[in-house]
């Protein structure tokens, strides 16, 4: 079975991108599977029902969505092994952008959207630095300049990276990307071992514990406070 | 090709000095170097081993030195590529349509300056094509379509490197989002270009744009604010003149505010291939010749014949009486009978 990991922001497009690009998969006779990792909330199992796919949802609730993703990452391949799957996509919003969602040896990918932003690559950190493929989505309702540049600033913090432009509604580009995911001489059967590409935001405060009183009194662990003092000349 | 290195025992200032392009690398990747700037690169980026460091900012030393390393060596050969490493021509071979039958042509070539519409109804295959050409088919795709480049089997560096798009695309529902001027705009783009001459590159494509928007704007003119006709003399100016990519998609070029003879002619001067989605019969036999696409494959070509041409000029002139129909109703004027002129 292949293994794919997409992540992004919110809204960027990952569903539409990962539907369509699953209907070039089941043209190939391929059996795919999708689980979708979501915070609070989220009905877009049902569309990947409605694509004929097998679907799993997690909801982290509570915890920080990156951490409940990577505690649930081996059960999740050992079901899509289980299921017969020849290719599984996890699907996670990245909500903070410090997120870290990729496992070292599990194609990962990243949708991003050219609305979010010129200055939006350099705000986010591990999900977009360390990603194998950048999907850059609504490509067809900004200008080719825009586009351009938007382009060239993913690739100047993640040189590396293949990157594609999808159009989630049309399916432009599906085809194309679902090429670079699938390989029939790759096999994962374990993650267990496998390492993070990159530790995970952490945190441990009395908030993390329940904690909703505001006062420095009601603060322990790990706690960071902002600089407020007027800065003289250089630090 | 740039190692880890090649790199790592020099310090920022030499770095800056010898690759010009990498302040915005440190730029973008929200590495500040103020005051550091005679530090080698090694012990700059030691702030990142330390582990609260490294954490906080989500980044690790080693990562951001071959990345930094990858980088120079893409934007080197980004700025090494001759000219005569361009595209003169593309060529298509023939795939199979919906039904699995091939194509009904042998050999389809498009030279740079030429003009090909492409007309079919809604969902006929024109996207199929378009993506087919975006992603130098080689019998891979869905229509097995080949792509030659130059006569030759397509470098597959076309598909996935942000710097070599083979194409850039036009459509009717394109806008700008940035929140800048167009001065601004222009800078910014001519910048992700590497280009030297900024300045001269800025008044080049600001003075083409005019030239071809009904209403005139200026350069401190907020490109949100732009009339739909000069945002889209707009974009066609600057993708004609600035953007690298040698093929130009345009998905109809709608007749309001911009003059799409002149737009088609700055296209075909600066040694575009263009290919045009339309049914407007002006822009349709503007073109060298049109691909008719019928059920997923190319069903025909047509030459634009000498008989059509003719026809051109009468449609052109239709076209100008509702173009100064437009003109008169802007400045408050009334339509007259003899307006029509028939």
């Amino acid at each position: 079975m292949n293994l794919v990991t997409v992540s992004g922001p919110p809204s960027s497009g990952k569903t539409a991108v990962i539907l369509k690009t699953i209907d070039s998969f089941q043209k190939r006779g391929l059996e795919v599977g999708v689980v979708k990792f979501d915070c609070l909330y989220t009905d877009d199992d049902i569309l990947y029902e409605k694509a004929g796919v097998k679907v799993k949802k997690g909801l982290s609730g509570s915890l920080c969505p990156d951490h409940y993703f990577v505690s649930n990452i081996e059960e999740v391949t050992q079901w899509g092994i289980k299921e017969g799957l020849d290719i599984l996509i996890t699907e996670s919003a990245g909500l903070c952008n410090r997120c870290s969602p990729y496992v070292k040896s599990v194609t990962a990918v990243c949708v991003i959207d050219n609305l979010s932003g010129i200055n939006t690559p350099k705000k986010i950190g591990p999900m977009l630095k360390s990603a194998d493929i950048v999907i850059i989505t609504k490509g067809d309702i900004v200008s080719q300049a825009e586009r351009e540049v938007f382009a060239s600033r993913v690739n100047t913090v993640n040189p590396g990276a293949s990157i594609m432009h999808v159009n989630g509604l049309t399916g432009q580009g599906a085809y194309e990307l679902s090429t670079l995911l699938y390989d029939e001489k790759v096999e994962v059967k374990t993650l267990v071992g496998e390492k993070l590409r990159f530790s995970m935001p952490s945190a441990l405060c009395s908030y993390c514990l329940g904690e909703t009183r505001i006062g420095e009194s009601y603060q322990m662990g790990n706690v960071r406070k902002i600089d407020m003092e007027d800065k003289k000349g250089k630090k | 090709m740039i190692t880890t290195q090649d790199i790592q025992q020099q310090t920022i200032a030499e770095l800056f000095e010898q690759y010009p392009f990498l302040p915005g690398f440190f730029e973008e990747n929200t590495l500040d170097v103020d005051g550091q700037i005679n530090e080698k690169l090694d012990d700059f980026l030691n702030i990142l081993d330390d582990e609260e460091e490294k954490e906080n900012r989500a980044m690790d030393k080693t990562q951001v030195m071959e990345s930094m390393a990858e980088y120079i060596t893409q934007m080197l050969a980004f700025l090494g590529e001759d000219e005569d490493e361009g595209v003169n021509s593309i060529t298509l071979l023939p795939g199979t349509n919906k039904s699995g039958e091939k194509e009904k042509f042998e050999e389809l070539t498009i030279n740079k300056s030429e003009i090909v519409c492409i007309v079919g109804p809604t969902g006929s295959g024109k996207s199929r094509l378009l993506a087919d050409i975006e992603w130098v088919a080689q019998n891979d795709t869905p229509t097995s379509r080949t792509i030659l480049v130059n006569g030759e089997k397509g470098d597959k560096k076309w598909r996935v490197t942000s710097g070599h798009k083979l194409v850039a695309q036009l459509s009717q529902n394109m806008n700008f989002v940035m929140d800048l001027s167009v001065y601004e705009f222009l800078e910014l783009h001519a910048q992700s270009r590497l280009v030297e001459d900024v300045e001269g590159i800025i008044n080049k494509i600001f003075e083409q744009a005019n030239n071809l928007a009904g209403e005139k704007f200026s350069l401190d003119t907020p490109i949100t604010s732009l009339s739909g006709g000069q945002s889209r003399a707009l974009m066609i100016a600057d993708t004609a003149i600035l953007s690298k990519s040698p093929i130009i998609l345009i998905d109809e070029i709608e007749n309001a505010g911009i003059d799409r003879k002149k737009a088609l002619e700055l296209l075909v001067g600066e040694e575009k291939i263009v290919l045009m989605a339309t049914h407007d019969p002006i822009l349709a036999l503007m073109g060298d010749r049109r691909i008719v696409i019928k059920n997923g494959g190319i069903h025909k070509v047509i030459e634009t014949s000498g008989d059509e041409q003719n026809l051109l000029s009468e449609l052109e002139r239709m076209d100008n009486v509702i173009q100064n129909m437009r003109t008169r109703l802007r400045h408050g004027e009334i339509i007259r009978q003899e307006d029509i002129g028939f």
